[in-house]
């Protein structure tokens, strides 16, 4: 009989381990789900992974892989504060939209003035808006203590019909024919959110994402506060006898949360996606609850799983062109890679032992 | 403008139907929270219960058998978070998240070749004389079986929690779970049936979507009500009657403003699309004053070692 035996101290080899076992299981049970739809599963994995790195036309391909891993990061660090702390923001996607709708709102608001303290203001709005539509979830949990899981939720769908309402109205483009949608600020040279090396993908967002992993980790190791986020999650009881107050930790980790997704939206819609669209948003606010869980909340485990995530992303577009693999394949392949982690992940904590042992 | 175009009778009409997915997965919801289970899946097995439900009965042409299948589908789905969470001890937020996001990924990959096609209707209650009287028959005799199915299902669920001695383990488990253990209640097994329970019922909620509700498969059509379901557990303060009232005035919340959307109010649509979103925001507000009513073991990791 088998049975698991709380271990006294987590596992390091497993905790390394995990995110790895799990990719492979996810590969492994990702290549049948492609045999299943009639691919060969080899070929997918292979267009999945290898080619938008090494393949025929990966020049084309890498520089995307910072694009699409960025804004992954960006939330994803974010929201591995909180939920190191036991705070769980799933909003992202919300505080990304409405970061978006700040940063573009400001950028048109000087349309077509040019100047160089434009850009700088945008960072800022974009930050900002992120950071107010998270203080509703914050700031209720903290006076009322409502739920911030389904506050932040409910505030993703009043995001979308926000973005809607923009796009049709206050933000639409006055010269594009009627057709839903802003400016393209991609023509807008102090608003563009232009690569900074041409030709890798490195934009301002990039680099953002790259100090926050450097930032959160110099937080969390050696900051007071970083220790009171580890310590509230860890043993939330010596939290409180070590002078934590809650509130202040609800706000501040929900309120990072929202200003970094809020960037991650003002970086999009300035340089990748360009404008302010109905279907604007592509679901990174909720990939990047499985880039943080897969990056293990650590900053560096983070990083890499982001650059993972991303690859899945731009080989899956691959494979939905070259191989006709459905797009939801991928989302998927994804959700997969999240319940293979949560699996593995008992390892860390308990072994595993044959055997009857004595009764507890 | 024009509010005389609302008429109340078929208001309260449609909100009945609007209201019976949230009933459906709110009820199941509160079943798997009461035995101690946070189960935030709820719109993944929602939406895949919808999928489910609606191939089954386009190819049998049998909606009844589309929703037997809904209530498989959410089951099995919901075995996976059971798994999960009771024998992998994994983090029950995480692994109801993992269970949304994979849902609604399945859910469109299962659903790529029903865009666009009407399921076979769905039969409304007839009842001679009684379904033609004036106001009550248009409200009390007119709607489909599931709508009473979820009635039923709030008043069986009441009486199991309060009557029966399995109901009362099942609150003893979501109480203390090291207790029930000591007493000798298998809790796992007894957590993964109530977790299934609530898949199903969240299935059927699905399935009543792209059945009845809407009726069509679209991806993503669930648009959050698995996430309504949840804060309705909340607003019920885990009592069952309670989430049938709350369902009810979800129902109408929504309804109502479909109907001020269809009169002309001079609010733009997509401010109108907010409010069911909001008003639970607010619900919730006002609800989280009082948490002594949540069962003490909701969310906590149980082994039987410690």
């Amino acid at each position: 009989m088998l049975r698991l035996e709380k271990r006294r101290q987590p596992s390091r080899i497993w905790a390394w381990a995990t995110p790895l076992a799990a990719v492979l299981a996810t590969i492994l049970f990702g290549g049948l789900l492609f045999m299943a739809l009639g691919k060969d599963p080899v070929v997918a994995i292979r267009t999945i992974f290898y080619d938008p790195l090494f393949g025929q036309h990966a020049f084309f391909y890498r520089p995307q892989l910072l694009v699409k891993a960025a804004p992954l990061i960006l939330i994803a660090i974010g929201l591995s504060l909180g939920f190191r702390a036991g705070i769980w923001n799933i909003g992202a996607e919300g505080q990304y939209i409405v970061g978006a709708l700040a940063g573009a709102g400001c950028a048109l608001a000087f349309y077509p003035m040019e100047a160089w303290f434009i850009f700088p203001l945008m960072i800022l709005s974009g930050a900002l808006g992120g950071f107010l539509w998270a203080m509703i979830p914050a700031l209720l949990k903290v006076r009322f203590g409502t739920n911030e899981i389904l506050v932040s939720l409910m505030l993703v769908y009043v995001a979308e019909q926000l973005l809607a309402s923009m796009s049709l109205g206050l933000l639409k483009n006055p010269e594009g024919f009627g057709f839903p949608g802003s400016r393209n600020l991609q023509q807008y040279e102090s608003a563009h959110n232009a690569e900074l090396i041409a030709g890798t993908g490195m934009h301002w967002g990039v680099a953002f994402a790259f100090i926050m992993v450097i930032f959160a980790y110099v937080l969390l190791n050696r900051h007071i506060l970083g220790y009171h986020i580890r310590l509230t999650g860890e043993a939330p009881r010596a939290a409180r006898f070590a002078g934590v107050v809650p509130a202040r930790l609800v706000i501040f980790c929900l309120g990072m949360g929202g200003a970094l997704a809020g960037l991650a939206g003002m970086f999009e819609v300035a340089g990748p996606a360009g404008q302010v669209s109905i279907d604007f948003n592509v679901g990174y606010g909720f990939t990047a609850i499985i880039v943080a869980f897969l990056g293990r909340l650590h900053p560096v485990g983070i990083l890499l799983a982001g650059l993972l995530m991303a690859l899945t992303y731009i080989g899956g577009e691959i494979a939905q062109s070259n191989l006709g693999l459905p797009a939801a394949a991928i989302q998927v392949f994804q959700g997969m890679l999240l319940f293979f982690l949560l699996a593995v992940d008992v390892f860390t904590n308990y072994r595993l032992r044959f055997g009857r042992g004595v009764a507890a | 403008m024009d509010l005389s175009a609302i008429n109340p009778v078929l208001l309260i009409a449609s909100l009945m139907v609007a209201a019976t997915p949230i009933l459906l997965a709110g009820i199941g919801e509160l079943v798997v929270e009461r035995a101690g289970v946070l189960n935030l899946g709820v719109e993944g097995m929602m939406i895949t219960g919808a999928i489910c439900g609606f191939a089954i009965a386009v190819n049998t042409g049998s909606p009844a058998l589309g929703f037997v299948a809904a209530a498989g589908g959410g089951a099995l789905l919901s075995l996976l978070f059971a798994l999960l969470t009771q024998y992998a001890l994994a983090n029950q937020v995480a692994s109801g998240l993992a269970l949304t996001l994979f849902g609604l990924g399945l859910s469109s990959l299962l659903g790529q070749g029903y865009v666009g096609i009407k399921p076979p209707p769905t039969d409304r209650l007839d009842i001679p004389v009684l379904t033609d009287l004036p106001v009550v028959g248009r409200i009390l005799f007119g709607h489909d079986l599931m709508v009473y199915f979820g009635i039923a299902l709030v008043a069986l669920v009441w009486a199991f929690l309060k009557y029966t001695r399995a109901g009362l383990i099942l609150r003893a488990v979501g109480e203390s779970h090291d207790a029930a253990h000591a007493l000798g209640y298998k809790v796992k097994r007894i957590r993964v049936m109530a977790i299934m329970f609530g898949g199903a019922c969240a299935g059927l909620g699905g399935a009543y979507i792209s059945l009845v509700r809407v009726p069509q498969w679209t991806e993503g059509m669930t648009a959050g009500a698995g996430w309504i379901a949840l804060a309705l557990v909340v607003f019920a303060s885990w009592k069952p009657w309670r989430v049938l009232i709350g369902a009810y005035l979800f129902g109408g919340v929504t309804v109502l403003q479909l109907n001020l959307q269809a009169a002309g109010l001079a609010i733009p649509v997509e401010y109108l699309s907010m409010s069911p979103y909001l008003i639970t925001i607010l619900v919730l507000v006002i609800m989280s004053a009082d948490k002594s009513r949540a069962p003490a073991s909701l969310g906590r990791i149980f082994h039987a070692s410690q």
